[in-house]
């Protein structure tokens, strides 16, 4: 017996004011600063692409001039990987949840944790101002010597956004690791922590050893355009490769960075609506660890058509292959976890179920191009973009949505309206295939991808593409709608509406501020659901 | 996992009072909230200062990749470029930093046994050995200006023409010079920053045996920076050796 | 909670080893040894290293879970050379007549 979430203190109401949120120390609270910026940086990266997809029903173009449209797949792609999925989960789920599943009362360093969102705020400034003033050209990828030495845009103002915001990333890694390895609750040995919780470790793990290589090479990529000479200019004997190497070091990792808090999220969803344990923790905890580690090896698949090294090309091929072998080890696992389970489909199980096939499908996808001779036909096409789409956002932001409602009677105490929230899965799943299924046939067929104009017989599937994207956009919306209207009008949550095990789910809903009266005991196994009609496995 | 374990039996055999009770005894003001004990705390922030090393070593390790990819492709560059700087400018400074190093273990050691007079002289030590390299650094600096010899600001590539390396590989040595040391400089100033917070709340009396922590913390910062400057002594100075 | 209290003669000798090394490694550099040099100023570069880490960094004294991060910084510092260079070094390998290399040649005048 509770007393109703208004006449008992939580952190949403321990104090008032913009004060109390903007010096706030609160680990839940960061959390919710970061949902509230990482939105509003997902919906301009989304206006960038809308604008692009009406732009490409027709062959020579139907919106802006080649130039822009260069500068808006550049923002896109700039403002969704270093401003959207790459701290998605772990800024938001990741900060609110960490301190409570592993029973402590908040990150190790709370004030940096405030710092690292300051960061993020002056880092996204630095981009929009950008944006705003011109915009940059160069891809996400501002390969030179295009970005050093022949661009007209805004390369520095955005290399220095980006630069300031890995920083953000940097802390909030730090903080994962430190609170993961010293603030574990009594009883709370590593193989019973919930698989989130390595998930996040292996992202932080990441976050660590690859942000500082994109920040060098983008104060270096800086630099050389500040000063007319580096050493990426091939004029006094700098190589453009290297360029890429340095950014790929990174950029790489940083995919894993997007799909490894997913793949925690989805363990966590599929338990909790399969009312069993997860099949082959250990398995799943070390895939983890494996994917963290070998996503640092596989970098030169990214640059097999641009001159390098065939002897290096064919061992970054190799190594490509084996890191897919502990995704797939997890695919095997989530699906063994349903088999015989207590199955309920609201929506966030329909964001899991939808991930595990869709990132399956990016992931297979994955193999083509990370085969050498396979790669040379498919580079450069739209079934690279097709690729990455399927798994980050077929995976990685199925995956935050399933965790935001998942979560959401935790963080806010209020219940969504579940029949709208999965009204809304649905139409995500059909647009977001509708949009990015035929961008697969695209590539296949030959269109290059970052072109403004394209001949005329690939037009049916971008308009299919196109429609697609416009249903994609009205699914995103809805959530956006009916999330905001809970945090008002919703019902009241219980302290665990799913009946899922973890001990965020043994506070109150929302939590008071030091998450537990008591740091709690734990005797446990992760995933200790009643083995009802489940057969052991 | 052994430590929860530990903690658990501790908190269940021993009878000890409830958290609300046990939460004031035998702690500081320097504990804080969020953590059970000082020991955690401790641990928490040197771990911390380890992981944020282990980012400046990638940090800087991008630079030191790249070098070592150009010295292999352009060595009679890089060998003209590095006869270029001045030895013993960076032998006295490598000698300073180690100094430097010297006093902040100093004062790492009297932040533990309480010695507070000794620990601000210490950091005082340090600050001064720190400035020192920085006027060293700034004395090279001024005299490459002089000479022609600062890429993209002020450059004249007659001036440093080296029968036998490739047209652009001095230029491009020096880039690697100033944006290494200047790099390495930035992390100097900045912690020289850290001394200055670190000395004032040592003056403060903040520090003793019982809780030295942040001492000892910007120890690993401004050994690492000195870490640093010690790979880059030999790899900018010493190319190619001084037989010639 | 004190942590290991290392002793101020250990600090010292180490000090001095550092310097011993340092004068060391200056001189060695007027001696002509061919390839060697590079080998000995980077042997003694990580000596050095090695001294200030274990010493007046604590480390071993330190936990082995320091230590791990330790060496995976290291090891990751090495995983960005190895294949990088795996790439660089090798480009001119397949005996393309217009295959890569230093973009620049030594016969070129200013």
């Amino acid at each position: 017996m509770e007393a109703p979430p208004t006449s008992r203190v939580n952190y949403l109401n321990a104090s008032y004011g913009v004060k109390s949120w903007l010096f706030t120390t609160d680990h839940k609270r960061i959390a919710l600063l970061y949902l509230a910026s990482i939105t509003v940086m997902f919906f301009v990266g989304g206006i960038a692409a809308t604008l692009m997809r009406f732009h490409l029903v027709q062959p020579e173009g139907a919106l802006v001039q080649p130039d822009t449209y260069n500068k808006l797949f550049t923002i896109h792609g700039v403002v969704m990987v270093f401003f959207f999925l790459v701290p998605s989960i772990p800024a938001t789920l990741g900060n609110f949840l960490v301190p409570m599943m592993i029973g402590a009362r908040d990150l190790a360093f709370p004030r940096i944790n405030l710092l690292s969102w300051y960061i993020y705020i002056v880092g996204a400034g630095f981009t929009l101002y950008a944006i705003m003033t011109g915009g940059v050209d160069t891809g996400w990828t501002f390969y030179t010597p295009f970005s050093s030495n022949y661009a007209h845009t805004q390369v520095i103002a955005t290399a220095l956004g980006v630069f300031i915001t890995g920083f953000s990333s940097i802390l909030t890694g730090l903080n994962f690791i430190v609170t993961i390895h010293k603030m574990r609750a009594p009883g709370l040995t590593w193989f019973r922590l919930p698989l989130f919780i390595w998930s996040m470790y292996a992202t932080s793990v990441i976050f660590i050893l690859g942000t500082p290589v994109i920040a060098i090479t983008l104060f270096l990529l800086g630099l050389e355009r500040l000063l007319h000479v580096g050493i990426f200019d091939p004029a006094i004997g700098g190589d453009p490769l290297l360029f890429q190497h340095l950014f790929w070091f990174y950029s790489h990792p940083a995919v894993y960075i997007m799909i490894l808090p997913g793949m925690g999220v989805i363990s966590e969803l599929i338990t909790a609506f399969s009312k069993k344990k997860i099949f082959g923790y250990t398995f799943v905890a070390f895939s983890s660890m494996a994917i963290a580690v070998l996503s640092f090896l596989v970098w030169g698949h990214h640059m097999f058509v641009t001159g390098q090294s065939v002897y290096a090309g064919l061992i970054f091929s190799v190594l490509s292959f084996m890191v897919a072998i502990p995704s797939a080890i997890k695919v095997f696992n989530w699906t063994a976890t349903l088999y015989k389970g207590s199955i309920s489909y609201q929506a966030p199980m329909l964001y899991a179920l939808g991930f595990i096939g869709l990132f399956t499908m990016g992931g297979l996808t994955g193999l083509f191009l990370a085969s050498l001779a396979t790669d040379v036909h498919l580079n450069g096409t739209y079934f690279i973009v097709a690729h990455f789409h399927y798994i980050m956002v077929g995976g990685a932001v199925m995956a935050y949505l399933g965790g935001i409602h998942f979560w959401w009677p935790k963080i806010t105490g209020k219940l969504y309206p579940d029949g709208w929230a999965r009204l809304a899965a649905a139409i995500i799943f059909v647009g977001f295939n509708l949009t990015f299924f035929p961008q697969f046939v695209l590539g296949y067929l030959g269109m290059p991808r970052r072109y403004a104009v394209y001949p005329p017989e690939f037009q049916v599937l971008n308009v299919m593409s196109s429609a697609g994207a416009s249903i994609l956009a009205v699914g995103y919306l809805i959530p956006l709608i009916y999330l905001t209207w809970s945090i008002r009008y919703g019902p009241a949550a219980s302290a665990n509406p799913w009946g899922a095990k973890g001990l965020e789910w043994e506070t109150p809903s929302p939590p008071p501020t030091e998450n537990f009266e008591e740091i709690p005991i734990v005797t446990e196994e992760a995933y200790a659901y009643a083995e009802g009609r489940t057969a052991h496995v | 996992m052994r430590k929860g374990a530990r903690r658990m039996s501790e908190t269940v055999s021993s009878g000890l009072p409830a958290h609300a009770e046990r939460h004031h005894v035998g702690h500081g003001p320097e504990l804080r909230h969020h953590f059970e004990e000082a020991e955690q705390q401790h641990e928490a922030s040197t771990l911390g200062m380890w992981v944020f090393l282990a980012t400046e070593i990638l940090f800087f390790g991008g630079l030191f990749t790249a070098y070592t990819i150009y010295r292999s492709f352009y060595l009679p560059g890089f060998e003209a470029g590095s006869r270029l700087l001045d030895v013993k400018a960076g032998a006295a400074n490598t000698a300073v930093l180690i100094g430097s190093s010297f006093t902040m273990a100093s004062a790492v050691h009297a932040a533990q046994t309480g010695k507070r007079k000794l620990l601000v002289t210490c950091l005082i030590l340090t600050m001064i050995l720190g400035c020192v390299f920085l006027g060293i650094k700034y004395t090279e600096y001024a005299e490459h200006w002089h000479e022609f010899q600062v890429p993209g600001l002020h450059w004249d590539s007659a001036a440093t023409f080296f029968k036998n390396a490739p047209n652009g590989s001095v230029e491009l040595f020096f880039c690697f010079y100033f944006f290494m040391t200047g790099l390495h400089a930035v992390h100097m100033i900045i912690g020289l920053g850290i001394m200055t917070v670190m000395l004032i709340l040592s003056w403060r009396g903040r520090f003793a045996e019982k809780y030295f922590s942040p001492i000892e913390i910007s120890g690993l910062y401004w050994h690492f920076v000195d870490i640093i400057w010690i790979f880059l002594f030999p790899l900018l100075y010493l190319i190619g050796g001084r037989y010639q | 909670m004190t942590g290991h209290v290392v002793s101020m003669r250990l600090y010292l000798m180490i000090f001095i080893a550092l310097l011993a090394l340092t004068a060391l490694t200056t001189a060695v550099a007027y001696v002509d040894l061919g390839e060697m040099n590079t080998v000995v100023a980077l042997l003694i570069a990580v000596i050095k290293m090695s001294l200030v880490v274990l010493f007046f960094m604590h480390v071993k004294y330190s936990s082995g879970l320091i230590r791990v991060v330790v060496l995976a910084g290291f090891f990751w510092l090495a995983i960005m050379l190895t294949f990088t260079l795996a790439d660089e070094l090798t480009r001119g390998w397949t005996g393309n007549p217009h295959g890569w290399g230093p973009a620049i040649s030594s016969s070129q005048k200013p």
